[in-house]
């Protein structure tokens, strides 16, 4: 856009990892600041590039934000330590939302982010594990992620190891059928390290989940294939924090999170708008969202 | 060169070899989609209970699991039926394996028309094509029990994403024991000067059979085995233009965009001659696997005839 700046909004640097010793409510404050500054981050990273999907971002961030600041096992000085969590964004068009809180934990400098999706950079619009340190799998193409997610599952168990496993997936996303394949072959394994995170904002892209090829019931659906079930407000730090230090949600099986959430929340004329999956801001609102997220 | 007359099943070669693979490295695991039987891992199964993952009737799954295994540190091994891997499974071959360089070694079983009777929604002749216009994918047809065995080898060797086709149609020996399969090379089985014919996996031997038939005719006729269609061994092609100024391409695949087509594209902006790419014209009619290979002329008769033909084509 052409009247861009680069926003200074008294957010300053990204914030990085939330220490585990504090106090789930201390922490849980700190991720709500850490993700405000996402968000604003994701903006001007959105509307330098003038191309993205600010609604998925959005919904997403909050997750991202306790995941990759608040309870990830990782090492950015070593982002391919064999021990390390993993985690597979399978909606890879969040990626602004995913490079942010990856900068945010420290994987690479504030500076790259100016660069998305400009030519040559390595900050695709959709993730390349080759070239993003932090970035677990290529996504993009929908429906990817979580067969990928069950196969690391499945080699931590051969290993005897701890890590664990987070696939992060669109609800929309949950109408390709290699989600179901993925979810028989988990719960048939009983792969308790395997969490799958469901960004249920309700929204595709072009209509509601539930207009467009109805997921509901969700829960009794992903139950009936094996998980154990448990459903959280994705935009509630310290309720996203609880369920997950309480993995797996039944033992012997792999968890199924469904985060109740909102495209392009907290923005008010973003809120719930479909038209907001990849729209990107004018000027006018560009500003106006920016005061909003404080 | 030797060739024998017994006749061998590929995938008792793959089998030996994936499970000795299995023994000197215990990061290699085989995935797998219910294909046990038709896949020779009973014996892996057995031996390796834990390293065989069968994640049932799910091709996309197979793929993108043996990318997360491969994320773990583990060196997956994928048997599948090569109809459906590859084309059910098309879209994580190129993101979640060549993308990403995932380091999998994808073996299409059974290709090309094997399976003969059960009709074209079984045969695998497009899978090359497929393959190897997949940026970062070897593809790898061999022609025999031995070129298996090695092949499958070079491809858990090499890092990142390889294809392997192992047939199930019987085929005899054509290298001797002193075989040395290279990725990306081509080998030199018969030389003349007359015209060359670029064959590989089934098509190995009725090459060499037409190849030996036309010396009787007086024709010195070039057969060059090429195992590996990407990365192409174009040098070998180009020897073949300029030395021999004709071309014959076989192959058990669509005529469109496999070796053939990988040749032409060498051919054309090199050293152009008359050139005939033999394969699989069209969707088979019913019939028993041999039988429809001698529909298509993919056999001796067949290819010395696309050989004579060209040859009268050459530019004198």
């Amino acid at each position: 856009m052409s009247g861009y700046v680069v926003n200074d909004n008294g957010g300053g640097r990204l914030p990085g990892r939330v220490p585990a010793s504090l106090p789930n409510q201390e922490r849980a404050r700190l991720l709500a600041d850490a993700a405000r500054r996402l968000r604003a981050r994701e903006l001007e990273m959105v509307s330098k590039a003038g191309m993205g999907h600010l609604g998925g971002d959005f919904s997403a961030t909050d997750i991202l934000a306790v995941l990759l600041l608040g309870v990830l096992n990782l090492d950015p000085g070593n982002p391919k330590w064999p021990e390390r969590d993993r985690l597979v964004v399978s909606k890879g068009h969040a990626s602004a939302s995913y490079y942010a809180a990856l900068c945010a934990r420290g994987f690479f400098e504030e500076a790259l982010l100016w660069s998305y999706m400009a030519p040559c950079s390595v900050l695709n619009g959709h993730p390349d594990a080759k070239r993003v340190a932090g970035v677990e799998a290529n996504t993009g193409p929908l429906g990817h992620g979580l067969p990928i997610a069950v196969g690391m599952a499945i080699s931590a168990a051969l290993d005897g190891s701890a890590r664990r496993t987070f696939c992060l997936v669109g609800d929309g996303e949950l109408q390709e059928g290699s989600n179901w394949e993925a979810m028989m072959a988990a719960g048939h394994r009983g792969l308790g390290s395997l969490t799958v995170v469901v960004d249920r904002n309700r929204l595709q892209q072009g209509a509601g989940t539930e207009e467009t090829s109805r997921l509901e019931p969700l829960a009794s659906k992903a139950a009936a294939f094996g998980f154990g079930v448990t459903e959280v407000d994705g935009h509630d730090h310290l309720a996203l924090l609880n369920v997950f230090e309480c993995l797996p949600v039944e033992a012997g099986k792999p968890s199924f999170v469904i985060a109740h959430t909102h495209k392009g929340y907290p923005v008010s004329f973003m809120t719930d708008k479909v038209n907001w999956h990849h729209r990107v801001p004018t000027d006018e609102e560009f500003a106006a969202a920016l005061k909003e997220l404080g | 060169m030797t060739t024998s007359a017994a006749l061998y099943d590929c995938r008792d070669s793959f089998a030996e070899t994936v499970e000795a693979l299995a023994q000197e490295d215990p990061r290699v695991v085989v995935v797998c989609g219910d294909s046990i039987g038709s896949s020779k891992l009973v014996g892996f199964k057995e031996r390796y209970p834990d390293r065989l993952v069968n994640v049932g009737i799910a091709e996309q799954t197979v793929i993108g699991v043996a990318a997360g295994l491969a994320n773990g540190g583990k060196l997956p091994v994928v048997a599948g039926a090569s109809c459906f891997l590859t084309a059910r499974g098309l879209e994580q071959l190129k993101v979640d394996l060549a993308y990403t360089n995932a380091n999998v070694t994808v073996c299409g079983m059974s290709p090309g028309v094997a399976y003969g009777e059960l009709g074209p929604t079984h045969h695998s002749v497009e899978d090359i094509a497929w393959l190897r216009a997949i940026d970062n994918m070897v593809v790898v047809v061999p022609a025999d029990p031995l070129e298996t065995s090695q092949a499958l080898r070079a491809a858990v060797a090499h890092v990142g994403p390889a294809f392997v086709r192992v047939s199930r149609m019987g085929v005899p020996a054509v290298y001797d024991a002193s075989y040395k399969f290279s990725l990306g090379r081509a080998a030199r089985l018969l030389d003349g000067d007359d015209a060359t014919i670029i064959a590989n996996g089934t098509m190995v031997a009725p090459a060499l059979e037409a190849a030996r038939a036309m010396a009787a005719e007086g024709l010195a006729v070039r057969v060059v085995s090429m195992p590996t269609v990407r990365p192409l061994d174009e040098a070998e092609v180009v020897s073949a233009a300029t030395e021999t100024g004709a071309i014959v391409t076989v192959e058990e695949h669509s005529v469109r965009g496999g070796l053939g087509g990988a040749v032409a594209e060498v051919v054309v902006s090199s050293v152009p001659v008359p050139m005939t790419i033999l394969g699989v014209p069209h969707f088979a009619p019913t019939g028993p696997a041999r039988w429809l290979l001698d529909y298509f002329g993919l056999n001796a008769a067949g290819i010395a005839a696309a050989v004579r033909e060209v040859v009268k084509r050459k530019v004198t």
